[in-house]
């Protein structure tokens, strides 16, 4: 791995107030490299996965994306005054912008646009914001519609689709983009067991064809056979790291092994 | 009763009904809309200044009979130099009353709107203009439908108080009618009666309308 990672973070801090939620996340993320994120509930998974993606902005710390030439972005977060307005939020919007548009977030509620079809939903981003004709887009969510075995449900709207269904139109959203880096907040923990699957299968052939990705999951068995990488995080620190195969089998850390063990065998 | 005089007067008052009330109604409510919509973003905004001036305008809108306001406008105003014709003054004091009433059901509407929406129109890069515009008022549009109707039903009620500025309106019409033939009684249930016709169909529309949007949530 010589080449440069695609995504470094520093040393980043988040509080809401008083509540301390990250403190001091190093993460690295290589081309085509998957990283898991598992920990229990309120460790900040998603505050870092939201931080990353510029939904959320650190107080302190520092966020490099290495898109290619000319695709550099790089964020020192000094903890200036978080106002939504003045030069302040205007810094504060550049900043956010500028990450987001190098990574598209799969959220654990799909948040589908529920006015619009799966077909607009795909191609609303890609129009919109990065001057792609129309009909150039809507062959391209064709082509990834298809690839998810959901093209007949193009002028379907969202509510009209299984929880399933939602949440891979939710990936292929996020594809459409052409995203350097795709987060998965947790994808399949709000889905009816049965449709687990077919959203896991989708995610899997992503990794295989060498999509960058960083997921929060609690699907251990999926982790391990896809992630190059787990990161056990709790109360805002990276616990413990490693190969999935060696932290699950032999977790170095008592933290870890008590999470583990919580998730293995809940009813002990 | 007068079954004559009733039938006289009907036509001139479903006609000062369409000429005066409707159009006086239609007009105020369009520019009082794109009003509370501003006034809406007033009150959203970050920025403390915006937002105190959005709920100082609602606040006043809100806390002073729509009377009162009329008056100030059509007999205060030319002492500041500026006469305003009575059809123009009913529409401006309308507007502005609409735009601080309207500006809390479109407010409300934008903040029913779940914040994942939001998120989700950033992450696939819209600025928050373009989600405001693309995503979040077309929901929030199906929301307010039902509370907008009442207000332009209420609207059509109130517009018979431009008659005290001198509008011909129906109720105004209803005033001179009976002013000539003295059967007050008569006229004004009358008038009554032909507001009750007007708003019944507008709520029969309002159910259609409904009915239609639901489809599309
Ligand atoms: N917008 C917010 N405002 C205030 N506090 C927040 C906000 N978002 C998250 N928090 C708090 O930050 C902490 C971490 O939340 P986060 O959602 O990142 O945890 P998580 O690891 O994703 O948990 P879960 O597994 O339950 O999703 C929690 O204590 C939560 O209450
Ligand atoms: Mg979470």
């Amino acid at each position: 791995m010589s080449e440069a990672p695609l995504l470094t973070a520093t040393g980043l801090h988040l509080s809401f107030g008083e509540n301390h939620v990250l403190r001091g996340i190093d993460l690295t993320v290589h081309r085509g490299e998957v990283v898991a994120l598992i920990g229990p509930s309120g460790s900040g998974k998603t505050t870092l996965l939201r931080s990353l993606n510029g939904l959320a902005t650190p107080d302190a710390g520092r966020i490099v994306v290495d898109g290619g030439p000319g695709e550099q972005v790089d964020l020192t977060f000094d903890g200036g005054p978080r106002r939504a307005w003045g030069r302040a939020g205007r810094r504060a919007r550049a900043q956010r912008e500028s990450l987001r548009d190098r990574s598209a977030m799969v959220f654990q509620h799909h948040h589908l646009f529920p006015h619009l079809t799966v077909l607009q939903n795909v191609v609303e981003g890609p129009v919109q914001t990065r001057g792609v004709p129309r009909t150039e887009a809507e062959d391209r969510a064709l082509a990834l519609l298809d690839r998810v075995g959901l093209a007949d449900k193009r002028d379907a709207y969202p509510r009209e689709l299984s929880g399933g269904q939602q949440q891979r139109v939710g990936i292929v959203r996020a594809l459409a983009l052409q995203p350097d880096l795709l987060l998965f907040d947790e994808p399949t923990s709000s889905l009816d067991p049965e449709l687990v699957g077919e959203v896991l299968t989708v995610m899997k052939e992503l990794a295989e064809e060498g999509w960058t990705m960083v997921m929060v999951t609690h699907e251990l068995e999926f982790a391990r056979a896809v992630a190059d990488e787990v990161l056990f995080l709790d109360d805002g620190v990276v616990v413990e790291r490693g190969a999935p195969a060696q932290m699950f089998s032999a977790p170095r850390r008592g933290r870890t092994r008590e999470f583990l063990h919580r998730i293995l065998h809940p009813l002990d | 009763m007068d079954v004559q005089l009733f039938t006289d007067s009907f036509w001139p008052l479903v006609l000062g009904g369409l000429t005066g009330t409707i159009p006086l109604a239609l007009s105020s409510f369009a520019i009082g809309l794109v009003l509370a919509l501003g006034v809406a973003m007033l009150r959203l905004s970050a920025h403390p200044v915006l937002a105190w001036v959005g709920r100082a305008y609602v606040s006043a809108i809100r806390g002073t009979p729509l009377l009162v306001q009329l008056f100030v406008i059509f007999y205060g105003l030319p002492s500041l130099g500026l006469t305003i014709d009575p059809w123009p003054s009913a529409v401006v004091a309308f507007s502005l009353n609409v735009g601080g009433y309207a500006a809390e059901v479109i407010r409300a509407a934008i903040l029913s709107v779940p914040t994942g929406q939001w998120e989700a129109g950033y992450v696939v890069g819209m600025s928050r203009h373009r989600t405001l515009r693309r995503i979040i008022l077309p929901q929030a549009a199906r929301v307010s439908v039902p509370p907008l109707s009442n207000t332009f039903i209420s609207l059509v009620k109130d517009t018979s108080l431009a008659s005290l500025i001198l509008v011909t309106e129906l109720f105004r019409e209803a005033q001179e009618i009976a002013a000539f033939t003295n059967d007050f009684l008569l006229i004004y249930t009358e008038a009554a009666i032909v507001y009750w016709i007007f708003c019944t169909v507008l709520s029969f529309g309002q159910s259609r309308l409904e009915r239609k949007l639901e489809q599309y949530v």
